[in-house]
């Protein structure tokens, strides 16, 4: 039996928004992934719930007649991993979800807690911030969209207050159209592991494909929060695709992280792996774009 | 204060009434006596606790036994043909001895039983990862995937064959 005090489950996101300001203590819980695991640890004793588990207006991927992508925050990372839409469009995103946990894990977690439990590791947010997505929010006061790069405020906290509900993440057509890009995780184990680091890389090449037009570099437990690198990313631009370029990369991004030692890695490991795994994403997204690397 | 539920488990109605803090594990092995559910871990990481939910293997032990409502669950026990006999996943697992003290067994044969659904053959590095969700700490996991990889070659030969 689980420490919850009180539970209610919300019949829409109206009804959750609406038990979340009746009750001043209660939150959220979707796939319950983290929630119930963190609560048998005893994290959120007598917790009260307001459950949005499975709510189907939340679980549905569509494209906007614009082009703009949007995926319900109650969508599993299996279903993301699967979807057709998305898919073709946003492949780095769909394969970076198919990194959490277990194939069961992913039947259950979902994108949007994902987003909301604020940590480091999720493997959803380098992605997420490489593509530059929007966060919809449902609270008492309606609707408000906040940039993902403005979403989060330290180890865990995000700027999503309490009775808000995150119902939707929207990518823009300009984020993906002519991008390709590469998330790569280190971890210990292929499987059942949380990122040692992780680093999303997504660049846009001239249309000789010969230098870079735009570039994006993000990572996951290289600092307290999911970072981008926008110095790192506005030196590529324009620069021709060669060796130096790669290398100058790799060291750059250092200067922007601020890893820390932990028991599962050493800081001086993650600097090591932060300034390969950006070579290596870098790399493969330039041969993903039709470009090549040359000496 | 109990609530009262509707699920189908294994090809059967069921009404239930049930806690809102419990897990579907407890829900299963206590008020179904299906104890082929194993309680292992309950933190989502040893895969003993798995049934399908839908058709999709989820984790029990992190699944609140309110969220089963209107849903179709499969447990081992759901597999047993008429007289009793075992599934041909089942056998498969006996048949590669893919079985040491049987704990993690349960959990393992629901995850073949989505896999070997899917009608799809898959490599044997493909088959490491839809089983990584579970732990064997007997057998080192060769004859379990021997035993996944019969599975579906054999109900690939029978879906041929008809």
């Amino acid at each position: 039996m689980y420490d919850i005090q009180s539970y209610h489950q919300a019949a829409s996101v109206a009804d959750a928004v609406a038990a979340l300001v009746r009750d001043p203590e209660a939150m959220p819980i979707a796939g319950g992934t983290d929630v119930l695991i963190q609560t048998r640890e005893g994290r959120h004793a007598g917790c009260h719930l307001v459950s949005i588990h499975g709510l189907p207006e939340l679980r549905e991927i569509r494209r906007e007649a614009d082009g703009t992508l949007v995926i319900g925050s109650g969508c599993t990372f299996s279903q993301i991993h699967a979807s057709p839409v998305l898919r073709p469009r946003v492949p780095m995103l769909c394969d970076a979800v198919d990194q959490v946990g277990s194939p069961q894990i992913r039947n259950m977690g979902t994108i949007g807690g994902n987003v909301c439990n604020g940590v480091t590791s999720a493997d959803s947010a380098p992605s997420l911030l490489a593509l530059e997505a929007q966060l919809e929010l449902t609270g008492p006061e309606g609707v408000r969209r906040v940039p993902i790069l403005e979403w989060y405020t330290g180890p865990g906290r995000t700027v999503r207050r309490r009775e808000e509900i995150l119902t939707a993440l929207r990518i823009a057509p300009e984020q993906y159209e002519g991008w390709y890009g590469r998330y790569l995780k280190y971890g210990k184990r292929e499987a059942m592991e949380i990122s040692t680091l992780g680093c999303a890389v997504r660049v846009k090449l001239s249309p000789d494909r010969q230098r870079v037009e735009a570039l994006r570099i993000a990572y996951g437990v290289a600092a307290p929060t999911p970072v981008r690198c926008p110095e790192s990313e506005a030196l590529a631009v324009g620069r021709p695709l060669d060796e130096a370029l790669v290398k100058e990369l790799g060291q750059h991004v250092l200067t922007e992280l601020q890893p820390r030692d932990s028991w599962r890695a050493s800081k001086a490991f993650r600097f090591q792996i932060a300034r390969e795994l950006c070579r290596r994403a870098f790399r493969q997204a330039v041969i993903d774009a039709g470009g090549a690397i040359h000496a | 204060m109990l609530e009262i539920i509707h699920m189908t488990v294994n090809g059967k109605a069921q009404e239930l009434a049930v806690d809102p803090r419990e897990c579907l594990t407890d829900t299963l092995r206590q008020r179904l006596g299906l104890t082929s559910v194993k309680k292992g871990c309950e933190v989502g990481e040893c895969g003993a606790c798995t049934v399908l939910i839908d058709g999709k293997a989820v984790n029990s032990c992190c699944y609140l036994s309110v969220w089963a409502d209107g849903h179709s669950i499969l447990t081992v026990e759901g597999l047993r043909g008429p007289n009793g006999e075992l599934s041909p996943i089942q056998t498969a697992f006996v048949e590669e001895a893919a079985i040491q003290c049987g704990f993690c067994t349960p959990g393992l044969i629901l995850t073949a039983v989505e896999i070997v659904g899917t009608g799809r053959r898959y490599t044997r590095e493909e088959l490491r990862r839809l089983i990584s969700g579970h732990l064997c700490r007997c057998t080192g996991y060769e004859n379990i995937l021997n035993a996944v990889e019969r599975a579906v070659e054999e109900n690939l030969a029978r879906q041929h064959a008809e």
